[in-house]
């Protein structure tokens, strides 16, 4: 396909952009209706305490309030949070939107208030008055595993939530087989996601047309939607979700919430239009987190380095109930764990434990950074145990292109891959050479330059069905309006990805229009047909698809009535810029417009042809898509404070075929600048009664401008053969390939130091000790 | 209890009683409805409302209404003038400065107010000038360009008329 490209593959500047640099973007929070109420929430500031009772009088009768609801008052009347993962043996407990008669972490809801200002909601919030008994709590999931630990649901009798294991292969006889075993313990530390606008809720019931809308920050409208009817007991085409312009996700809103069924049930019990923000403070309490396991990792390996077999046990603290894919996300990590290398025997135990924190689920890359982490630190300490390169150890091991469609034992088909050619691309970008003989002089000098690679895959365009929770399809419509413009609506729900251009660009490319006589419509289920949504880097391999297959359809209707206009076989006619014309012979034409007007106005049609020019198409991948690349992190740390300077960051991506290079350039860097964060800021803490201690931006430290350097990326392209347009995603490649590089490169800049592995976040506190310790021996 | 304030906000004289405890960006949302400028934190810490006070970069949500009684505010909607994008605005749509936006009001004029000071500012002086302001999304390098494409721009205008 695409052999021109008169569109696709350019780097256009964005559609939605006009909007947003002028301030007349709508997010959940700038919309005003009449009559509007405020919602606000009470919220647990125990981490694990039977609640007693509620006093709400005193709330009630605050100026300006409406309404006070408890878990009591909800109780029977609205669903549980739902839950879409499943494993064999999966404990889901109950997870009320307004706790009942526990609660299980500290921000859990225990109580709503609704005024008629965001203010007098506030201020009434404060005089509920909740009795609690503390219990103790458990906070670190290997405590939570031993037997005289606190039970965050005692009804289980324990807090082990699942047990899923994974084993392809000869693992345990490889291991005996091996010249050597290397081993390590990592924690891949808890995170925050930190979308820039906070999650937000506006719910409207029309008693006349019965039907409810809800606005929400969401990454999936026609889930929510679903989910909604179900905990109200509402049919579901009674409910509109709209997802209007979205600050940011990362995950975060690939979710069911309470809050959102809790809102809707306001409105409708109220009658009024009620809105509910989340303050920042709520937003770390109570928006899911990501990561969060502990990893006791063994490689076997050959005396030349060629890996035998990988064994791992991940001990997933998942927090107190599970959100929609809570339990499921490190079943990815397993999926993932061999990296980009050939390893022909796995064995991997995952343990979900219950803890009384926040739920963990999808935070960007989701499982993925936890695999690539663990894989890629691996490399580098079999590489520095066997004293090879870590370049070297890197591309012993990778499949080669031959090898793909590649079958690893942990059950995945890598698609499509040249991991040495990308690897050797970053290298001769970087002068790795070069840095080598340069960190050796700086060493001699009392100096700390580290380089640091990661070779990463990921698994994305999510997903095939069979391996989904909730359908891994996407759908999409396509409409060339009687005046020759196009309508396309996605199930897509792009918040930033910037799809309204991309699929504009490829609509463009295919009809031979341009961009700007395309719109693209998504996030609302009124108007867009049933969709998945966006997450997973799954918007232009999956939905992107639905919409080309939709376009192969438009087009064979128009060149059918094209033909039949010109009187020739559908078979002569090519699409050219604007119009439609006979192969080799350009003047014997008909011009797009008067092909779309003769399908709408049909008095003369070919036989069969159903007027109107709209297709739609559902888009079941047959398989996941596999981008990878290599990056190269070059840091110096300096020995006195124990800072971190990011000298060089060198990253080549393959994410197959590419729409739009300036779309791609942007989810590379943000999702690198994510990946630093984990490296070396951010770390939710929680104390051990529970407190989140990062509760605020003050406390958890997201990557400044001035934190981060300036990226240099460049990409090599191996097409998918998932997809017919050979695409394969890039939303979360940063973040599941940097992590790795930058540890790599500050472990490696202090190999001086006897040093093995620093635990992350690599604070400079961190690093300055290890200075310290070296210089009292 | 209610205090009358006085204000210029994109060039109109704005008169209103408002509660005392009234944080301005409420005050520009709820009263003015100019939804453009953003909460993301409420504690000063993020950036997305910044506004331009008296011509410098101010976050709105740690300043009170009557605080801002007098002033002149420029909000993300009183940028464009005739029709006509600022060139900051310019270069963040050129360069690919955004992606869900969010942060971009506050980011956008953090960029006028530097640029208003320092009309030829290193990539330094520009990530320092922006430390304030929080993006989760670009990874700051397009921003970065974008205050770069724009400074660029903002020199040859000002030759032009020289």
């Amino acid at each position: 396909m695409m052999t021109k490209t008169r569109w696709v593959g350019k780097p256009l500047k964005r559609k939605e952009d006009p909007r947003l640099i002028q301030g007349l973007a709508h997010y959940v929070d700038d919309l005003a209706l009449p009559g509007l109420r405020y919602a606000a929430i009470v919220r647990s500031p125990h981490a694990h305490a039977r609640i007693l009772g509620i006093r709400f009088a005193a709330a009630l009768e605050s100026p300006g309030v409406v309404a006070v609801l408890t878990g009591e008052d909800i109780r029977g009347k609205l669903g549980m949070v739902p839950v879409a993962a499943d494993l064999p043996e999966l404990k889901v407990p109950p997870h009320p939107p307004l706790a009942l008669d526990k609660v299980r972490y500290v921000g859990e809801p225990v109580a709503v208030v609704v005024g008629d200002s965001r203010y007098r909601a506030r201020d009434a919030a404060e005089l509920v008055e909740v009795d609690y008994e503390p219990l103790p709590a458990v906070t670190n999931p290997e405590k939570a595993l031993e037997k005289n630990s606190p039970l965050v649901h005692e009804q289980f009798k324990t807090n082990q939530a699942c047990l899923w294991k994974l084993e392809g292969g000869f693992p345990d006889k490889a291991f005996k087989q091996a010249h050597r075993i290397v081993r390590q313990r990592f924690t891949n530390q808890r995170l925050i996601p930190v979308a820039m606008e906070p999650r937000g809720v506006v719910a409207q019931y029309d008693a006349g047309e019965e039907l409810l809308t809800v606005w929400s920050s969401t990454q999936i409208p026609h889930l929510l939607r679903t989910q909604i009817a179900a905990m109200l007991g509402v049919p579901e085409m009674r409910v509109r979700v709209i997802a209007p312009e979205v600050g940011g996700g990362f995950g975060s809103k690939l979710n069911v919430y309470g809050e959102e069924a809790l809102v809707a049930h306001l409105a409708m019990k109220l009658g009024r239009p009620v809105k509910w923000i989340e303050s920042r403070r709520e937003n770390f309490l109570s928006t899911i987190h990501g990561r969060d396991q502990i990893n006791e990792v063994e490689v076997a390996v050959k005396r030349d380095g060629t890996l035998l077999a990988l064994r791992c046990r991940i001990v997933a603290d998942l927090g107190a109930y599970h959100q929609l894919l809570t339990p499921a996300i490190p079943t990815l990590t397993g999926l993932l764990l061999l990296g980009a290398y050939k390893i022909p025997a796995v064995k991997i135990e995952y343990v979900g434990v219950f803890t009384n924190k926040m739920a963990t689920d999808a935070y960007r890359g989701a499982g993925r950074p936890e695999a690539t982490f663990l894989i890629e630190r691996m490399m580098d300490l079999v590489a520095m145990e066997l004293k090879q390169d870590p370049a070297e150890i890197r591309l012993k091991n990778f499949p080669q292109p031959k090898d793909f469609p590649y079958a690893t034992p942990t059950g995945v088909i890598y698609d499509s891959g040249d991991y040495a050619a990308a690897l050797k691309k970053a290298l001769a970008q970087v002068g790795y050479k070069k840095l080598r003989q340069e960190q050796k002089r700086l060493w001699k000098q009392g100096r700390y330059l580290g380089v640091g690679l990661s070779s990463y895959v990921e698994i994305c365009a999510m997903g095939p069905s069979s391996q989904m929770p909730a359908g891994g399809w996407e759908s999409a419509t396509v409409r060339i309006e009687p005046t020759g413009k196009v309508t396309v609506l996605t199930g897509s729900s792009p918040h930033g990805q910037g799809q309204e251009t991309s699929f504009a660009q490829l609509v463009a490319e295919e009809l031979g229009l341009t961009p700007d006589d395309v719109i693209v419509i998504h996030g609302d289920t009124k108007a867009v047909p049933y969709g998945i949504g966006t997450f997973g880097s799954r918007a232009t391999a999956v939905g992107g698809t639905a919409v080309y297959l939709s376009l192969q359809k438009l087009k064979q209707k128009l060149t059918r009535m094209a033909a039949h206009l010109l009187g020739v076989a559908p078979e002569q006619v090519v699409i050219g810029e604007g119009e439609l014309f006979v192969k080799g012979k350009p003047r014997q034409a008909k011009k797009f417009l008067e092909v779309v007007q003769a399908a709408y106005v049909a008095k003369t049609l070919p036989p069969g042809f159903e007027p109107g020019l709209e297709a739609t198409s559902f888009f079941e991948p047959s398989n996941f898509t596999f981008p990878f690349g290599t990056h190269v992190c070059v840091v110096e740390v300096e020995r006195e404070t124990g800072d971190v300077h990011i000298r060089r960051y060198v990253a080549v991506d393959d994410c197959g075929r590419v729409i739009n290079p300036l779309l791609v350039d942007g989810q590379v860097h943000g999702g690198i600048v994510q990946s630093i964060g984990q490296a070396l800021f951010e770390e939710a803490v929680y104390d051990e009664n529970g407190q989140l201690v990062t509760g605020e931006l003050m406390d958890y430290a997201i990557p400044r401008a001035w934190d981060v350097p300036r990226f240099e990326t460049s990409r090599t392209v191996t097409p998918s053969p998932v997809n017919p347009m050979g695409v394969k995603g890039v939303g979360e490649a940063g973040t599941i390939g940097a992590t790795p590089a930058v540890v790599n490169a500050v472990v490696d800049a202090l190999r001086p130091l006897g040093i093995r592995d620093i635990a992350m976040p690599l604070k400079r506190e961190r690093l300055w000790e290890l200075f310290q310790k070296k210089r009292a021996r | 209890m209610a205090i009358r304030i006085a204000v210029k906000v994109n060039g109109r004289a704005q008169v209103h009683d408002v509660e005392p405890r009234l944080l301005l960006v409420h005050y520009l949302r709820d009263v003015l409805s100019l939804t453009g400028t953003h909460v993301g934190c409420e504690t000063s810490l993020c950036g997305a409302c910044t506004v331009l006070l008296d011509g410098q970069a101010v976050k709105s949500c740690t300043l009170l209404a009557v605080q801002a009684d007098g002033a002149d505010i420029t909000t993300i909607e009183g940028l464009a003038r005739d029709g006509q994008l600022h060139p900051v605005q310019e270069g963040f749509w050129e360069e690919h400065g955004l992606q869900c936006g969010y942060c971009t009001p506050g980011m956008i004029l953090a960029g006028v107010a530097l640029l208003n000071e320092n009309p030829n500012p290193s990539e330094a002086d520009i990530r320092r000038a922006i430390a304030g302001n929080l993006c989760r999304c670009t990874g700051y390098q397009h921003i970065v360009n974008a205050i770069q494409s724009a400074a660029r721009k903002l020199k040859q205008k000002s030759r032009k008329k020289s």
